[in-house]
């Protein structure tokens, strides 16, 4: 890409925001593999579309989503969020530790309507080998590895086609990866609004402060999406960013 | 004692080049088992399709890429992003062990 495409690019998004509002913006989930991208889909779409719904299966072995999925339609509404809440407080049990709505009046009046769009994990190598030592079969591992590095292209692909993107990190590894810092490299050189959500909190060697520290231009949510935790300050986020 | 290469490019060399011939450059010194040091290093849009061309030929016998560098710097007026080295070699032979703004620690082992 040329410094002149580029400018041209992050002048017409400007542009674009600023004379037509989107109605819906498409929002990607972009990572490593293993960082918890398809559990985030689902928590959010567990909050505010069907709690039922799954848009993918998160396992252990790395490069599980190998096709990005697209979810249309889902309304990040505070209000509601902050109804849910209220009903959370009076649980006996509560499931997450982000406690009461934390939102002020003005802030819970905010709704975003977004397009998730859950991608594969973005890596430079992919060793069959690695598929093995989780118990798949050579055959199955290679065809796995084929469609994994199928999946990384499509996820660069979708850069083209995306309004914003939730950045995830696993907050128990170390943030300073060469593909981390394409990634922003990338999201920054186009314009393209990112929050990074440091994953995986409920970790006792979490340490989401390293990667704040790594990215100090960037604004950095500690989260747990597997259990919920902080999910409100993320969310809070996503509809001042996105909109 | 088996031997590895390296290839260390001069920022003269690289910047004569387009986008698609450092690409290309890089990936087939890569792809016959050598390390490639580029000065001045790779912008992230390079990287971004260094990245995508590795992934069409990863195969039973390539398993991608190993690549670090230093984070770009403010430039000019602190408008443009300088790029900085980039080092690049076979995943099975690099591997990167510590990595801060300023520093890149490697194993480099004979396959």
């Amino acid at each position: 890409m040329t410094g002149r495409t580029r400018r041209k690019g992050i002048f017409a998004r400007l542009f674009r925001a600023l004379l037509f509002r989107r109605a819906t913006a498409k929002i990607g989930i972009y990572g490593p593999p293993n960082a918890g991208k398809t559990t985030l889909a689902n928590q959010i779409i567990h909050t505010f579309a069907d709690e039922n719904e799954d848009i993918g299966t998160s396992t252990e072995i790395p490069h599980e989503t190998r096709r990005a999925v697209r979810r249309a339609g889902i309304l990040i509404d505070l209000k509601k969020r902050t109804l849910q809440n209220l009903g959370h407080n009076s649980d006996e049990n509560p499931t997450t530790s982000s406690g009461p709505a934390p939102f002020t009046p003005a802030e819970a009046k905010s709704k975003l309507r977004l397009d998730i769009v859950d991608t594969p994990g973005l890596a430079t190598k992919i060793d069959f080998h690695d598929f093995m030592a989780f118990g798949l079969e050579e055959t199955e591992a290679k065809k796995r590895a084929k469609e994994a590095t199928e999946g990384v292209i499509e996820a660069i692909k979708w850069l083209e086609d995306i309004d914003g993107v939730l950045l995830l990190m696993d907050a128990t590894e170390n943030p300073y990866t060469q593909t981390n810092i394409v990634i922003i490299g990338n999201l920054e050189a186009r314009g393209i609004p990112v929050i990074i959500a440091a994953n995986k909190i409920d970790l006792a060697e979490a340490a989401p402060q390293r990667i704040a520290d790594a990215f100090p231009q960037h604004t950095v949510v500690p989260i747990s999406a597997l259990k919920g935790d902080n999910m409100d300050a993320l969310y809070r986020e996503m509809t001042r960013r996105f909109r | 004692m088996s031997e590895i290469k390296m290839d260390l490019i001069s920022a003269d060399k690289i910047n004569a080049m387009s986008s698609m011939e450092k690409l290309r450059f890089v990936l087939d010194g890569v792809r016959e088992g050598n390390i490639v040091i580029l000065e001045g290093g790779l912008t992230p849009e390079e990287q971004m399709q260094l990245i995508e061309l590795t992934m069409t030929e990863i195969g039973e016998e390539f398993p991608g890429i190993e690549i670090s560098g230093y984070p770009a710097k403010r430039g000019l007026f602190n408008l443009r992003k300088k790029t900085r080295l980039t080092v690049i070699g076979p995943a099975n032979v690099m591997r990167t062990i510590k990595k801060d703004k300023d520093l890149i620690s490697t194993i480099v082992s004979a396959v």
